[in-house]
Parts: C-alpha cells; structure tokens; sequence
C-alpha cells in the first residue's frame, strides 16, 4: 500500500466511527427523551402510550394519602386547575413536597388513568415553582401571580 | 463606610484590568518593551484590589452588616461563623467576586512565574487574561454588585440555603472556581500564542503546568460536589446528570484531552492546531458553565439569578469571547503548519484516539444538556434528558478509551509495534480477565458489567504497575530517578481505575431499601440488621433537629448507632435531610430519615453502598497524580531559572513543520 492509500484508509477509517459514534449516540438521545406535560395534556390523551413522561403540576390540598402494605404507597391529584390526574408512588417523598405546591413526577400512566410515578422531583429552592409547572398553569389559565396560588382556591 | 470600599476596590480593579487589556497588548505587538513590561505589576495590582473588595464583603459577613443587600440576603446572625464566610460565595454576586479573585489569582501567578518567557509572549498572555477580568468585573459591577445598601438596613438576615450550610460548602466552590478559571490560562497562552504566530514545542511547555493544574484542582472540585450530593440530599446518589454537573463535566473532559494533546505537542511537535483548539473550548465550556448555573436558565441549588439582565449579559460575553477567539483561530491556524508524522499504530495515534473519544463525549454531554434548553427557548415544548441517555453513550465511549490507557504508555512514539506491544502487555491483560472472570463471585454474584468494570480497573493497574517497574529498572537512579510527570501519569490513571471499581461495584452491589419503621423495627440491608429506636427533638443553632437513632446489629450485638436528622431551619422553615453515614474503605452505610407516618413510626432510607467512597478516592488520587506531574523538573522551566538559555534560544523560531 502507498501512504497516501493507507492515509485515505485511515481517514476513511476515521470518518466511518465518527458516523457510527453519532448515529449511537443519536439514538439513545431519542430513546431516552422525557417529555413533560400538564393535566390538560394527559386528559387530552396526549402522552405516548408506554412510554415514560414527566407530569408537573400543583398538588391538591388534602388529596395525599398514605398507605399500601409497607406503608410507604402515597397517593396524591396533581392539577393545573383545569384537569385534575391521580399519582400513585411508593417510596420516600422529597424533602420540598407540600400539598399546594408545584411537583413535578415522572413515570407511566396506568391502564385506570392513575400515573405511577417512580420518581417525585424535589426542586432545592423553596420558593421555587418548577418553570414546568408555572408554564402549565399559565397554559391552562391560571397564571400564577407572585405567589403561587393555593391548590384548594384560597 | 467599608463596603463602599470594596465597591470602589472593584472599579479600580476594573480600571486597571482595562489598561491590562490593552496596553500590554499593544506594547507586544509594538515591541515597545516598556508597555510589555507594565504587565506584571498590573496584574499584581489587580490581584490586591480583587483581594481588598473580597475582604470587605467577608467583613461584611462576619460583622453581619446586614445593611448590605447580599448580606442580609445569604446570612444570619445566628449562622455559625464558617458558614458566614462560606456564605460570601452562597449567591450570585458573591461567586461571581470568587470568580474574579481566583482570576486575578491565576494572573498573579502567571505573572510571577513566567519571568523566563519571552517578554512579548508573557504581555500578551496576562493580557488576555486581563481582557476576561474586564468582561467579568464589569460583569458584576453593572449587573450584580455585591455591595448594594440595603436602605434601611434589616434587622435580621435572610440566612444562608439550609442546603449549603455545610462543610461541603466550604471548600466545593472555590476548588471548581479555581479549576474552571484556570483553564483560562491555557486559554490564554493558546490566544497569545496565535497572535504571535508562535505555536511550538516550546509554547505547549509553557502552557503544560498550568493546565494539569487547574485540571487537579477541577477534578477535586468535581469530587468535592459529588460527595456533598451525596451525603447533603439524603438519597445517597452520587452523580445525577444534572445540568449543572455536566457543566462542570464538560471543561474537564474537554481538559482532560488538553492535557494529552499538549503532551504531543510538546513532545513531538504534532497536533499543533487540535491542541489549541481544545485550549480555546476548555475555557469556552468552563465560561458556559458559568453561564448555565448562573444565568437563571437552570433552577436549582445552584441557580442564584434569575434577573434576564444578567443571563444576557453572559451570554453576550459568551459570544464574544468564543466568537473572536475561534476567529482568531481560523485566520490564523493554517498558518501553523504540520508536525512529525506518525504511523497508524503509535504513541501518537494513540493518543488522538483518546482525544476523539472524549472530545466525543463532552460532544455528547453537550448534547443532552443543551438541546432541551434550546427547545424551551424556541418554545418547542419542555423536555428532559436522563441518566439513561447519558449512560447508555458514556458507557461505549469509555470503555476504549479506558483500554487504550493501558496501551498508550507503552507505544512508541512516531511508531509502534503490535506484536511487541502484545508481548508486553500480554500479562496484564491475563490478570485482567482472570480477574473479571473470578472477583465478581466474592462479592456475590457475577455479572456481565460488573466483570468489565473489574477487567478494566484490574487492566489499567497491572499495565501501568508493569510499565513502571520496567521503568524503574531501566532508570538509574531506579524510583526516585523517575521523571515526576511520568510518576504523575501512573498515578493519575490509577486513580481512574480506583474510580472504575467505584462506580462498578456500587452501581452492581448496593442494596437501597425505603422501609416504614415504627419503635424497635428491624430491616436487614446488606448483611446488617437495622433498628429504629425512635426520634426526638434537639435544638441546633439556627435550627430545629428531629435526630432519630439507628442501631446497627451485626450477629445480634449492637455494633454502631446512627443518628439521621431531620433538620427544619427557622428562618426558611424548609425541612433538609441530614443522612448518617458509617464509613469504611469497602462499604458505606447510609442512613436518612423520610417522613413521621404518625405513632412515632417514619419512613426510613437504609442504604448499603459498596465501594463508593473509592469514587472520590480516585478523584483523589488522579489530582495527586496531576501535582505529582506539575513537580516534573522539565516544568520547574516555570518556576525557576535553570533552562533560561534554551528557552530564549527558540524565541522567534517556530518548529519546523515536516
């Protein structure tokens, strides 16, 4: 082989992994996106069946339950004051989740319309309202103003 | 009266940083010596005024002068003392003042230690470090002045997050400022280099130490930031794939390829233009990551602004420095010309691969932290990438690159043999795959992943622990004749392969189990038998503790006891979990409290973390290594006198290109 052939190969070579790293790498990007969506959203059916979302929201006052038989299942309605969407999770709920409080969840929606959530998302700041969950309420109507709103009304 | 000091502190900082900008710049391009030689004393003057507004807004803090903004915004006078000088860099304004010091720091530095540069070469470099403390300084001093009154003063401060009244806090910042800003330095020397046309073995000597220097103190910072997580946020996870890890994640990369380049460029004269590039993106990365926690795009712990102002005027800054210096880039680098040449299969090649792959992989992490911002701003709708992306690309890109770590060292320069370099590493590689096939079983089970994690750690140890027992052998002088940077290198990629058992053996082996948990309950997790012993209310300084007990049964004899906490903070009133961890070198138990489920009981998260604190062990070592090379008497070129003559010889002459 010449040089100059075996330099062609070489960049050939090179030109052939670097197509191959970013057809890869584009792929497991599409698989694993997370798109978000608001209560209206799941109501009007809008999440891919099987396929994991994020659901961000306003946790109804009064609506968290616990229970289940290792004590740890919480239930809780997640609403963006136009739809409201039933969260079921098992586990240790972050530090920041409060009823009437933004939350945002990720996880698949179940065959009765209850989201099981495998993961709850705390935000650090306590004055935080996720963007998410702002920008949902503001697309449902209820634009929050300074404050956010209490979930029941007041 | 002292905080308008330190405001006024800054404006002369700024002041000068602007003559440092330009008149160094021009005395080089002039050849007008005097002007060159303004350079030193200018950084060091800027260094002193950093300093002096740095002092006054710590005095501020430990005074609790509450009549400035940023203080009654972060402290409290019930906040301990260290957390009140930590509490300087727990905002915005106060990081963004970290940031210029540890720029002026890093100037100071150059300025001290590069006597034996040529005289252009020195002016041009602090003055382009000059010309990123303008951007920053005027930064902070039109958007984000740390010295805003407060009128009237508050009576009481605001106090610092709850989350960053920690130990961690304390150190994590700085560390990663001083890693992040360092990489300015090489930037620096990239930029002074194309203007002056002069880019040569020599220049990549130059640039060498300062850019394993910030790269071991970025490594640390990195390190420091998973621990903290780790232990602050109660669910013992250590790397989230967090926006605002990548960004961090990203320059190191990017830093960590630098560093091999520079090692072609000055060893061989190759890569010449690659290698400037990779200087001008480990500090365009390092100034988007300031971006990106600091412009209010991302919300979280770190995210202090959330003023558009200030989010634009970064970006703009953004713009600017990478706009002109890849302009810069392409005007000049054709210029440069070729180095050596070299074979397929050489130390070179090799080396190229290396760089490929994780310039691949910062390409990658970019990727995924950019492009769901990119369609939040053009309003396309929010979307989220996870770990599962992140690990699903890391993973096949590492893998070779963590192979080819073992190979490197061995391969020839210019060109290498296979078959010789299969009759020396043959053993290793035996010893790798004797132990991939064998160790898992010790540990419970075996498993494929866990098997190629242990491959390559085992891999990685026993080709460079050959590689430098044949070294010693060969070396008069044997251990202590080595060349440092040589020592430096084995210790750094040991320290990778302490990482690679880490995260193997905790990612495989660590059992986490959520239980509810009333008085004298019992879990077992990891071969250790859990028992609740209930909680009760302590006081703490700035806030109210609920501490439980935990005890720890081994064999039914109580080993050790636990104290989880639930701590609420009486200005901010938000709940923080603070874990109880029992330590040792091949196992974490981690314990952190839930919720009160009523009747005394509470939901209880009773980790068993095998390995991990190899984790940060290994970023330990693999800085060590980075200041074990930095001692290499080839660089003390930077610190000392000894190789002046040479270095003044190749002045003007650039490497012959081949």
């Amino acid at each position: 082989m010449t040089p100059r052939k075996k330099r062609l190969l070489f960049v050939a070579a090179g030109l052939c992994a670097v197509a191959l790293a970013a057809t890869f790498v584009l792929n497991a990007f599409k698989s694993n996106l997370v798109f978000f969506f608001s209560p209206s959203d799941v109501a009007a059916g809008k999440p891919p069946p099987d396929r994991a979302f994020r659901l961000g929201g306003m946790v109804v006052k009064g609506s968290v339950e616990r229970g289940g038989e290792n004590g740890l299942t919480v239930n809780f309605v997640v609403t963006d004051f136009a739809q409201n969407v039933p969260v079921k999770f098992n586990g240790i709920l972050p530090d920041l989740f409060t009823e009437g409080q933004g939350v945002v969840a990720q996880g698949k929606l179940g065959p009765d319309g209850t989201f099981l959530a495998t993961e709850v998302l705390a935000k650090h700041d306590e004055k935080y309202m996720p963007p998410e969950v702002a920008d949902a309420l503001k697309r449902a109507g209820k634009a929050p103003g300074g404050a956010p709103p209490m979930a029941d009304g007041t | 009266m002292i905080p308008e000091i330190g405001h006024l502190a800054l404006i002369i900082a700024l002041c000068l940083a602007l003559v440092q900008a330009t008149v160094p710049m021009i005395g080089a391009a002039r050849g007008n010596a005097v002007w060159c030689a303004a350079a030193r004393p200018l950084a060091l003057g800027q260094l002193t005024f950093v300093l002096l507004a740095f002092s006054c807004l710590t005095h501020a803090f430990v005074t609790n002068d509450f009549s400035v903004l940023y203080v009654a915004d972060h402290s409290n006078s019930r906040l301990p003392l260290q957390y009140r000088i930590a509490g300087v860099w727990g905002g915005h304004e106060g990081s963004l003042l970290l940031w210029v010091t540890m720029l002026g720091g890093w100037t100071a530095a150059v300025a001290l230690f590069s006597r034996h540069l040529p005289e252009d070469m020195s002016a041009r470099v602090i003055s382009v470090m000059g010309l990123v403390s303008v951007g920053f300084l005027s930064f902070m001093l039109f958007t984000s002045n740390p010295f805003d009154r407060l009128i009237p003063g508050a009576v009481e401060g605001q106090d610092l997050n709850p989350l960053l009244q920690d130990p961690g806090l304390v150190i994590h910042p700085p560390m990663l400022y001083m890693g992040y800003v360092g990489f300015s330095v090489a930037f620096a020397f990239a930029i002074a280099a194309l203007i002056s046309g002069r880019l040569d073995a020599t220049w990549a000597r130059w640039s060498r130490p300062w850019t394993v220097a910030a790269w071991s103190v970025l490594t640390i910072g990195i390190a420091l930031g998973s621990w903290w997580s780790y232990y602050e946020l109660g669910w013992g996870g250590w790397w989230f794939w967090d926006p605002v890890e990548n960004a961090s994640f990203m320059p190191w990369l990017v830093g960590t390829a630098l560093i091999h380049s520079l090692a072609v460029t000055e060893k061989r004269g190759g890569f010449k233009t690659w290698t400037v590039l990779l200087a001008i993106c480990a500090f365009s990365l390092s100034l988007l990551g300031t971006f990106l926690v600091r412009s209010g795009v991302l919300t979280s712990v770190h995210a202090f602004a959330t003023d558009p102002e200030r989010g634009v005027f970064i970006l703009a800054f953004l713009f600017v420095v990478i706009g002109a210096s890849l302009t810069l880039y392409a005007w000049r680098a054709p210029k440069v010309g070729l180095g050596g040449r070299f074979a397929l299969l050489s130390r070179e090649s090799l080396l190229l691969t290396n760089n490929v792959l994780l310039v691949a992989a910062a390409g990658s992490v970019l990727l995924g932290t950019l492009y769901p911002l990119v369609l939040d701003a053009l309003g396309l709708g929010k979307i989220s990438v996870g770990p599962p992306y992140f690990n699903a690309v890391f993973l096949p890109l590492m893998v070779p690159a963590i192979f080819l770590m073992g190979v490197g060292p061995y391969a020839r320069w210019k060109k290498a043999e296979l078959p010789e370099l299969a009759k020396r590493l043959k053993w290793a590689l035996a010893s790798g795959v004797v132990a991939a096939l064998v160790l898992p079983f010790f540990m419970g089970s075996w498993r494929p992943l866990v098997a190629l994690g242990v491959l390559l750690a085992v891999w990685v140890i026993a080709a460079g622990g050959m590689g430098l027992v044949a070294r010693i052998r060969a070396t008069p002088g044997g251990f202590f004749g080595l060349p440092r940077s040589y020592l430096g290198m084995q210790i750094a990629h040991a320290g990778v392969a302490v990482v690679i058992v880490g995260i193997t053996m905790v990612t495989a082996y660590q059992e986490e189990r959520d239980v509810r948990m009333d008085v004298g309950d019992t879990a077992v997790v990891g071969g250790h038998t859990f028992r609740f012993d209930g909680v009760r209310g302590m006081p703490g300084p700035n806030y109210q503790s609920s501490m439980g007990t935990i005890t720890v049964l081994d064999d039914g004899v109580a080993t050790r006891v636990l104290h989880p906490e639930k701590r609420v903070y009486t200005v901010q009133t938000n709940p923080m979990t603070e874990a109880a961890i029992q330590s040792n070198p091949v196992r974490d138990l981690y314990v952190s409290l839930g919720e009160p489920l009523g009747g005394g009981a509470w939901s209880v998260r009773i980790y068993f973390k095998p390995f991990v604190s190899w984790i940060w062990g290994g970023a330990v070592i693999m800085a060590l290594g980075g200041f074990t090379a930095l001692s290499d008497s080839r660089y003390r070129l930077v610190l000392g006198r000894r190789f002046r003559p040479r270095a003044l010889r190749r002045k003007g002459t650039e490497a012959p290109a081949r």
